[in-house]
């Protein structure tokens, strides 16, 4: 290995940066370019450089462990980050991040990201990510005394912050009806009506451990909720899907393989093609997408639309990564937020008396079980919350309500 | 800072509604979109019931911006989108136009400024990733280096619609993956390999026994007296290096330059299109962390890709190539080892032993 820099300043007060200089190279935008841009005029920027460097020497992190900052009210939005090598890079000594709630389906007038970015040139380092991975815009790196002033700008900008801790996370969604023919319900509306409702919820942690809800418009789950949500919220449709057979045909003409590559893919196999006609077993349709994401001209999803309600996606820590599984098969469109109002009250309620400290909702369920959160939640079982029935007789018989049948 | 006489301080506005930075042909078709075409890799045309069309031109970008370049950005939705702009959950970002004639000179202007277009349907998207060591104390990599080295690798594919069907790669710096890697076609994953070394000095007064000892999952944490002081030891030989007990205690340290570094696994989804979700599984147990560009991490990727590209059916994404080929052919056409790390230990490890004489040979 060459000389180690140790990220001290090179030429011109600037951190010589050997190792982050490769990855300036090749053709994909790179990520050292951006904190070199925003070096240009923030300190804290040109340390992090300093102290990234330091890190590909070293091949260790250099951020010390938490820290508890926030803003005036608030117990979350806030990452508090100190370097453990404050000493030789003052201006990221302290160095936190403001987590703020992104806009749905993260759209932006030029005008409010000017907005951002001005607030963020006087309050911080210059550096976001857009986005982090649970939705939020993050403004990353500033000083404790400049979260107030900062946040404060955003509130009268129109902007909040998001959740962290043992809170309500800001809920994120997918493009839906803006600009997708295959919404099934309003995510972006969703998203934004759960958002305000748990405003305290999200800002001021009370709950066992975090909570994410995600909302995707249709079953290619943009988002990831089945994989990253708590609650997760998939548009689906309860009627036939609609068949423009004159653009089928069109789809053939143009040179498609239609049973080779739309109904060999069918999952149940409820589509046939006999070289002129597209038949379709609806009732035998799981709404997976595959047809329609091939022949968007010609297939479409159902009139009847609304969503599936699945429960306890997470990453592995602590007992093993989980799916969302289903737990309300369809609720309509126009009832989807009541519904889940409702349901997130008394799924939070149980949570609150039988989860334990920093439990997601997931491992509580794979604890307790299934039935039996259902049972606390008040929802009655559903053949559809199951691939299949269980295949061990350890059943938990219940005498008194076999006595009663 | 005091709030000042004209401005109160004010709390829990929530973001801007949802409706409030959607470009005029947007909110005039909002919920009447008809259907869309593919005209290039990375641009769209959106048709609604209207008639209207709308063009959407996809870019990448390293998700880690300054406020010099969202400004850049911020420039090009005035000149060309009428002032709007949007990112993807994918940390792309979409210039939408209402003129078909703006897409080539918006191409040329981002080619100009180097920013591949691309993207979509079934082509390597933007990575989805975690902070890594420019934001995160548990970090056992570096997201942002990994992300760029191997997008660099295989750009042609973000900026190409080439492969049988989308790849969706995934980085995550350790195990709490705030980045969802667990259902990525190829995700790779940081992690430490050994024990954390506890802070016996500090640990009591900065941490709380209870909650920690709860943290482990294997319940290898145990209260312990070390030099008169209340501390905890750890059975080493039930630990997983999951670093929850560094989650919630700063006393237990777990990196380490030598051991930390990159694990790969394939065949994960989040789509319900054609299969189920479902996670992604190991291949490579362990590749070093060799800064700047991890080579062996980009080498494994590329191996993969090209692999899945020559052998996979159209719309097969990995997992469900895997499905068809079955796994001794996946690392047998790969290369890869399969060793002991394979195999499952954790719990309902059974479920994925193989419970049928199903064996291709």
């Amino acid at each position: 290995m060459a000389e180690a820099t140790n990220g001290k300043p090179g030429t011109e007060g600037k951190p010589a940066t050997r190792l982050l200089d490769e990855l300036e190279k090749g053709p994909w935008p790179s990520f050292v370019t951006e904190i070199k841009s925003a070096s240009r005029t923030s300190n804290s920027a040109r340390d992090l450089l300093g102290q990234l460097e330091l890190s590909y020497e070293d091949r260790l992190s250099h951020w010390k462990h938490g820290g508890l900052v926030g803003v005036l009210g608030y117990g979350s939005g806030v990452i508090g980050r100190y370097s453990d090598v404050g000493e030789q890079f003052p201006n990221v000594a302290s160095f936190h991040t403001l987590r703020v709630n992104q806009p749905a389906a993260w759209f932006y007038s030029s005008e409010a990201l000017r907005t951002i970015c001005d607030i963020w040139e006087e309050h911080g380092s210059g550096l976001t990510n857009m986005h982090g991975s649970t939705g939020d815009m993050i403004l990353l790196g500033t000083t404790t005394d400049q979260l107030e002033p900062a946040f404060q700008k955003l509130t009268h900008a129109g902007f909040d912050l998001g959740g962290s801790g043992s809170a309500v996370r800001t809920p994120s969604c997918c493009v839906g009806m803006a600009r997708c023919e295959w919404a099934c319900f309003d995510a972006m509306k969703l998203c934004y009506d759960l958002t305000m409702a748990y405003q305290d919820e999200m800002h001021r942690p009370a709950l066992p451990y975090k909570f994410k809800i995600k909302c995707a418009a249709c079953p290619n789950d943009c988002v990831a909720a089945i994989a990253r949500a708590d609650l997760s919220v998939i548009g689906t449709w309860k009627d036939d899907l609609q068949v423009d057979h004159e653009e089928v045909a069109n789809y053939a003409a143009s040179g498609m393989d239609i049973r080779k590559d739309v109904c060999d893919h069918c999952p149940t196999k409820c589509m046939e093609w006999d070289g002129q006609k597209l038949s379709v077993q609806a009732r035998d349709c799981v709404r997976c997408m595959h047809c329609i994401n091939v022949m968007p001209k010609a297939l479409r999803p159902g009139k009847e639309k609304g969503a599936v309600i699945l429960i306890g996606a997470k990453a592995p820590i602590l007992q093993g990564a989980l799916l969302s599984s289903v737990l309300i098969p369809f609720v309509p469109a126009d009832e989807i937020l009541d519904t889940l109002k409702e349901l997130i009250q008394r799924i939070w309620d149980f949570w609150d008396e039988y989860g334990t400290n920093r439990e997601r909702i997931g491992e509580m369920i794979q604890r307790v079980g299934m039935a039996a959160f259902l049972d606390g939640i008040g929802l009655d079982p559903a053949p559809e919350m199951v691939s299949a029935p269980r295949d061990n007789p350890y059943i938990y018989y219940q005498a008194e309500k076999e006595d009663e049948s | 800072m005091t709030t000042s006489a004209t401005q109160p301080r004010i709390t829990d506005v929530g973001p801007p509604s949802y409706d409030k930075y959607l470009p005029p042909m947007v909110r005039k078709n909002y919920g009447a979109w008809k259907y869309h075409e593919t005209l290039a890799p990375g641009v769209l045309c959106h048709v609604a019931e209207s008639g209207d069309r709308l063009y959407t031109v996809r870019a990448a970008t390293p998700r880690l911006l300054s406020i010099q370049t969202l400004r850049v950005y911020a420039d090009l939705a005035d000149k060309y989108c009428g002032g709007y702009l949007r990112f993807t959950s994918r940390n792309n970002i979409e210039f939408m136009l209402e003129d078909a004639d703006k897409i080539e000179p918006l191409k040329q202007e981002l080619a100009g400024l180097g920013i591949p277009v691309g993207g979509t349907n079934n082509s390597i998207s933007n990575i989805v990733h975690t902070q890594g060591w420019v934001h995160c104390h548990s970090a056992a990599t570096d997201a942002s280096g990994l992300v760029k080295a191997i997008m660099d690798a295989v750009c042609t594919h973000f900026t190409h619609e080439d492969l049988p069907a989308k790849l969706r790669i995934a980085v995550a710096c350790c195990l709490n993956m705030c980045g969802a890697v667990h259902c990525s076609d190829i995700a790779i994953l940081g992690v430490h390999r050994r024990p954390p070394k506890i802070k016996h000095d500090v640990l009591a007064r900065v941490c709380e026994l209870p909650t920690l000892i709860a943290s482990c999952p294997t319940g290898a944490i145990r209260p312990a007296t070390v030099d008169g002081k209340q501390s905890v030891q750890v059975v080493e030989e039930q630990c997983m290096y999951c670093g929850n007990c560094f989650s919630v205690c700063p006393a237990m340290p777990m990196s380490d330059a030598e051991n930390d570094g990159l694990s790969i696994w394939v065949g994960g989804k989040v789509s319900n299109a054609r299969s189920a979700p479902r996670f992604s599984r190991l291949v490579i147990p362990f590749l070093p962390n060799h800064t700047p560009r991890w080579p062996e991490v980009v080498e494994a990727v590329l191996k993969i890709v090209n692999v899945y590209k020559d052998d996979a059916r159209k719309y097969e994404r990995v997992g469900e190539w895997i499905d068809r080929i079955g796994w001794p052919r996946f690392f047998e056409l790969t290369g890869f080892e399969f060793t002991r790390y394979h195999i499952d230990d954790f719990k309902h490890a059974g479920l994925s032993f193989a419970r049928s004489a199903h064996v291709r040979y």
